[in-house]
C-alpha cells in the first residue's frame, strides 16, 4: 500500500500573493490580485483564454517577475526565504509535461522525483498510484498523452514538496482517471499539500475559486 | 547527491539515443579526411599544417552537440523543472557543461593526437595535443555552453550558437595551436598550456552566471 508523504513536516504552510500585478509583453494582464492559501486547501483559478491563469502560476514559481505586488511563502517559523522556499517546497506542471521522448518513464521519474528531494521507492508508488507501473520500462515516446500526463502528476505525488502549481491537469484525463487523480489530491491536502490549479474543467475535488478578469 | 542524480542524467542523454559523442568524433574524422584533399596529399606541406588543422577542427566538433545542450530541456518543459530543484541555476548549467565535457570533450581529446599523427604530425606531439585538447575542451563545453543559453528559443539556433561561439573559441584555439606548434619548433610550450588553462577555468567560473541569466531570460 501507498504511503503518502506526511506533509506536516512541509517547508511551506502557507502561501500569499499580494496586491499582484502581471503584465506581458507591456500589456497588464491583471493587478491588485490578493488571496491566500494555506495547509489544506485547494484553490482553482478561473478566467477565459489570455486572463494570465499560466502567467500567475509562473510568478508564483519564480519564472516570471511581477510588475508590482508580490509573493510570500509562510512556514512553521514565519516567512520562508523566496528562492529557498522555491527550490525545495513547491512543485510545477505547466502544460507541458517535460518528459524526454527517448527515455523510458522509469527513468524521466527517478531523475525528477529524486531531483526534486523524493525517492525511488516513492516514484514506485506514486506509479502504482496512477496506475502506469505497467508501463516502467517503456519509452515516453510509447505513451499516449493521457499516460505521459500521468507520468507527470506522478512526479508530484512522490516528491515531499505541499504546494502544488497545477496548469490544467486534468486536460488529457479520461473520467476514470481525472476522479483518481481527484483521489490523489484529497490525499494531498489531508496530509498537509496545498493545490493551486488553472482549470476550465471544475476540479473533482472541494476547492475555492479565485477568477481572474481579462 | 542532488548534483550527482543531475550528472548521470545529463550524460545519459547525451549518450542516448542520438548518440551525440559518435556523431561529435565521427563529423571530426570526417572533417580531418577532408583535409588532405584540400590542402595536398605530400607529407611535407601536410605535416606543416597537421597540428593547427587538428586544432581548429576539434573546435569546430565540439560545436555539434551544442544545439541539444539547453534547447531540448527548454523545449519540452524539462527546464522548469530544473529550475525548481534543490540547486541553483548556475550549478545546473555548469553541471550540463560538465556532463557534456565528459561526454563529448573527452572522446575528442582521445581522438585529436590521433587525427593530427594521420594527419602527419610527429608522434612526439600526441601526449600535448591529447592534453591541451583535454584542457581547452573544457573551455570549448562551457563557453559553447553560454552560446547554446543565449540562443534558447530562437529559430535555427545551432547556427546562431555557432556565429556566437566561434570568436570566443578563438583563444582557446590560439593558446592550443600556439602550444604544440611550439613544441613542433622546439621552444617552450608551458606558457601556451597555462594560458589554455586560465582560459578554460575562467570560462568555467564565469560563463555559469551568464548561462543562468540566458535561461531565465528564455524561461520568463
Amino acid at each position: 500500500m501507498r504511503r503518502p508523504h506526511d506533509r506536516r513536516q512541509a517547508l511551506i504552510r502557507s502561501l500569499l500573493v499580494e496586491q499582484l500585478a502581471v503584465a506581458r509583453g507591456g500589456r497588464g494582464l491583471f493587478e491588485d490580485l490578493s488571496f491566500g492559501l494555506d495547509a489544506g486547501q485547494a484553490v482553482v483559478l478561473t478566467g477565459p483564454n489570455g486572463s494570465g491563469k499560466t502567467s500567475l502560476l509562473r510568478v508564483i514559481a519564480g519564472m516570471i517577475r511581477p510588475a508590482a505586488g508580490q509573493v510570500r511563502f509562510v512556514g512553521a517559523d514565519g516567512d520562508l526565504e523566496t528562492e529557498a522556499a522555491r527550490g525545495a517546497g513547491l512543485h510545477l506542471l505547466g502544460h507541458q509535461d517535460g518528459l524526454k521522448t527517448t527515455r523510458t518513464a522509469w527513468e524521466e521519474l527517478s531523475f525528477a522525483v529524486r531531483w526534486t528531494g523524493g525517492s525511488d521507492a516513492s516514484a514506485l508508488a506514486a506509479m502504482e498510484a496512477l496506475q502506469i507501473a505497467r508501463l516502467k520500462d517503456l519509452e515516453v515516446r510509447m505513451l499516449s498523452a493521457g499516460q505521459r500526463r500521468r507520468l507527470a502528476l506522478a512526479r508530484l505525488v512522490a516528491s515531499p514538496r505541499s504546494l502544488w502549481l497545477l496548469d490544467e491537469p486534468l486536460a488529457p484525463l479520461d473520467s476514470a482517471q481525472r476522479a483518481r487523480f481527484g483521489e490523489l489530491m484529497a490525499e494531498h491536502l489531508a496530509h498537509g499539500g496545498m493545490v493551486l490549479a488553472a482549470v476550465h474543467d471544475p476540479l473533482p475535488i472541494p476547492a475555492r475559486g479565485v477568477e481572474l478578469t481579462a | 547527491m542532488s548534483a550527482g542524480v543531475l550528472l548521470r542524467r545529463e550524460l545519459a542523454l547525451a549518450w542516448g539515443r542520438g548518440g551525440g559523442p559518435l556523431l561529435a568524433c565521427a563529423f571530426y574524422t570526417g572533417m580531418a579526411m577532408l583535409l588532405p584533399l584540400a590542402a595536398g596529399p605530400s607529407p611535407q606541406s601536410l605535416a606543416v599544417v597537421a597540428p593547427g588543422s587538428a586544432w581548429a577542427a576539434l573546435a569546430l566538433a565540439s560545436l555539434l552537440p551544442l544545439e541539444r545542450l539547453f534547447e531540448r530541456d527548454f523545449e519540452d518543459g524539462a527546464l522548469d523543472l530544473l529550475t525548481l530543484g534543490p540547486l541553483p541555476l548556475e550549478l545546473v548549467c555548469a553541471i550540463k557543461c560538465l556532463a557534456q565535457w565528459l561526454a563529448t570533450g573527452a572522446p575528442l581529446a582521445v581522438l585529436a593526437p590521433l587525427v593530427s599523427f594521420a594527419l602527419g604530425a610527429p608522434f612526439s606531439l600526441m601526449p600535448l595535443t591529447f592534453l591541451c585538447a583535454l584542457i581547452g575542451g573544457l573551455g570549448f563545453a562551457f563557453t559553447g555552453g553560454l552560446g547554446a543559453s543565449l540562443a534558447l528559443g530562437s529559430r535555427r539556433g545551432g547556427l546562431l550558437i555557432a556565429v556566437i561561439v566561434l570568436p570566443l573559441f578563438a583563444p582557446p584555439v590560439i593558446f592550443g595551436g600556439g602550444a604544440v606548434a611550439a613544441m613542433a619548433g622546439g621552444l617552450g610550450w608551458a606558457p601556451g598550456l597555462m594560458l589554455l588553462a586560465a582560459y578554460s577555468l575562467a570560462a568555467v567560473a564565469l560563463s555559469p552566471v551568464a548561462m543562468a541569466a540566458a535561461c531565465r531570460n528564455a524561461l520568463s
